[in-house]
């Protein structure tokens, strides 16, 4: 009988932890299907962030390390910088990504740090239960923003992609997102081309994957869908951002 | 064949550190201790090494840890601020089991303090290198030559124990020039199978974390680390008795305050005092052993740090009451004199030269 669909080798027989409906589970298997067509899964080393993905390394069959709140980056470093023959991505949230851990994020991009960034942008804060990100949107209700997010007070979000495309060290910047099928689909022919950037020495790779947080939004998960499309595309803008030579 | 060498003691170290085979070191500038830095970026990329500036202390610390995941030998230095935000990393590094050199050129503190020699880090080393209940090696060397030595022996007990080692040095150290020598040493780090280095689908995967969500298994492993932290007071405490045999009074003091203090213990013998001088080599583990077998032969013990007192809590805990433990410190970058320390011996020996 043939086979047509199976769990990708890369990824482990542990079940995932994530909520119904989340959306890291299905950016997991895109990374995972990545590390099997590219057969690198044997030479790659991920990193975890703090977050809800700080499991990753129970997930991922690849050597995984898990770095402190927002120091995946430099923690990525160091493992590139002691094995520049491996791949090394780190997979990070928002609040890791954009917040804690934003010089760390700046600097493997001024570095050109010949990795792969797999940005999650779900607009909140998911392991905590749902705090303001610096991605939350213009008026969005968290839990620390329980009134709308305030631009007056609490400032405005932040484009990771745009930012880092200034970059000269930065070698591919593309945001994509999880919001159907054409979307899923996008979103994993931008992983491959991360690591084919990275497998070329160019410097570095960064997805940015818009993401639902359907229990932190309070939502079903097709109205998260639904929500992310309508809302969070028009503030950040799809599209490759930078794609070097 | 061993070389003997003039060097200024923080170059020293950074000359004794790729010698014990670290090829790579992640740094952030600060006074005093950036001539490792600079001494590494000259190095390095003669050898095939990598030298890092960081974006920061923090980015350094976790570099390390990454570098450290994937099984080399790595190092990163700093002094006092930038220890506070290296510890962070710490302990991440303590609670993955990762070996690593961490270097303090300790300066005076609090905040932003002043940038002459300090001992006001003994506490942050010894007791608190990171939230959670860990510890981590802590050498103190009293000479360049000893910085090197120790810097060697860091790297291999790191490895060995699976657990970051501190040199814990000062800015009189890290700035003098004595004559060193190199001795021609076989590297052998240990296999690391542990090690996040890509599994060449010859092996499951390896996981470096510090994540245990169970409470009894956190539990279990920390207290599976602490029974390794008691064989390492068995083993690996270092110290040096000097004229301790008769002592009256026995100085004790570490680092850059040994040195004065050995001279203040050779003034008061021609004076006709019967002092000595304790030096804990290793401040974690503490030599307490050294302390205790005195404790009841002593008048008193005296001890000397360029702080306000915190190696003192060790040695009175050690001395179980059973002599008075009394100290003598400077603070701020400054460092006490011979006579300071001189007439403290005198006065602790009863007034009596
Ligand atoms: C130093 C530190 N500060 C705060 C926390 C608490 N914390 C855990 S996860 C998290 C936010 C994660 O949010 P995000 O990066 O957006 O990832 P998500 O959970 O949404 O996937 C925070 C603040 C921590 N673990 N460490
Ligand atoms: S809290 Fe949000 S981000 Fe976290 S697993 Fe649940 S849905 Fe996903």
């Amino acid at each position: 009988m043939a086979t047509v669909f199976k769990k990708p080798h890369a990824l482990t027989d542990k079940p995932l932890h994530y909520c119904p409906g989340c959306t890291h589970g299905i950016v997991h298997r895109l990374v995972a299907e990545v590390l099997d067509e590219m057969g690198i899964e044997g030479e790659t080393i991920g990193v975890a962030p703090v977050g809800c993905s700080v499991f990753a390394y129970d997930y991922f069959n690849c050597d995984v390390i898990q770095a402190p709140h927002g120091r995946a980056p430099a923690v990525a470093t160091g493992v590139k910088r002691a094995r520049p023959d491996r791949f090394v991505f780190t997979y990070q949230g928002d609040g890791d990504l954009a917040a804690i851990g934003t010089n760390e994020t700046v600097h493997v991009g001024t570095r050109g740090e010949n990795i792969t960034v797999i940005f999650i942008n779900n607009a909140i804060y998911g392991m905590t239960g749902g705090q303001m990100a610096p991605t939350t949107l213009p008026g969005q209700v968290t839990q620390t923003s329980p009134y709308g997010r305030n631009v007056a007070t609490q400032g405005y979000p932040i484009r990771v992609c745009e930012m880092l495309a200034t970059l000269d060290g930065v070698a591919y910047a593309e945001r994509v997102a999880i919001d159907g099928v054409p979307g899923i689909m996008n979103a994993k022919k931008a992983i491959r081309k991360a690591f084919e950037t990275q497998k070329a020495g160019k410097g570095l790779s960064f997805v940015e994957v818009l993401s639902t947080c359907p229990t932190n939004w309070g939502m079903t998960p097709k109205d998260a869908i639904k929500w992310l499309k309508e809302n969070m595309e028009s503030y950040y803008p799809l599209g490759c951002y930078k794609d070097k030579e | 064949m061993a070389e003997k060498v003039l060097m200024k003691g923080n170059e020293a170290i950074a000359e004794a550190a790729i010698r014990a085979g670290c090829r790579h070191f992640f740094g952030y500038p600060i006074t005093p201790q950036t001539e490792v830095s600079a001494y590494m970026a000259k190095k390095m990329p003669k050898i095939g090494g990598v030298f890092l500036q960081a974006e920061s202390e923090i980015a350094a610390a976790n570099m390390v840890l990454g570098a450290a995941s994937a099984g080399v030998r790595t190092m990163t230095s700093s002094s006092s601020p930038g220890i506070s935000l290296k510890q962070e990393a710490i302990s991440y590094i303590i609670g993955s089991d990762l070996p690593c050199v961490i270097l303090n050129i300790q300066r005076g503190g609090p905040g932003l303090g002043g940038i002459q020699p300090s001992q006001a880090d003994y506490f942050q080393a010894t007791r608190s290198p990171d939230h959670g209940d860990a510890h981590m090696l802590v050498f103190a060397p009293a000479s360049v030559q000893e910085m090197v030595t120790l810097v060697t022996d860091a790297f291999d007990l790191a490895d060995k124990y699976r657990m970051p080692a501190m040199i814990l040095g000062d800015g009189a150290l890290g700035q003098m020039m004595e004559p060193v020598v190199f001795e021609d040493k076989e590297i052998t780090p240990p296999e690391k199978p542990w090690a996040t280095n890509g599994h060449e689908n010859k092996r499951a995967h390896n996981i470096v974390n510090s994540l245990y969500i169970q409470p009894d298994e956190l539990e279990r492993i920390v207290k599976e680390r602490f029974e390794k932290y008691e064989e390492i007071k068995k083993n690996e405490t270092r110290v040096e008795n000097f004229m301790t045999d008769d002592a009256d009074v026995i100085v004790v003091a570490y680092g850059i305050a040994a040195r004065v203090a050995k001279s203040a213990v050779r003034n008061a013998r021609a004076a006709g005092i019967k002092a000595g001088l304790i030096r804990p080599i290793t401040l974690w583990p503490f030599p307490a052993e050294a302390i205790k077998e005195k404790a009841d032969k002593v008048k008193a013990f005296l001890t000397v740090e360029l702080s306000m007192g915190q190696m003192v809590e060790d040695v009175k805990l050690a001395a179980e009451f059973k002599a008075p433990v009394e100290f003598f410190g400077r603070t701020g970058g400054m460092v006490p004199t011979t006579d300071e320390v001189f007439n403290e011996i005198v006065r602790l020996n009863g007034g009596n030269k």
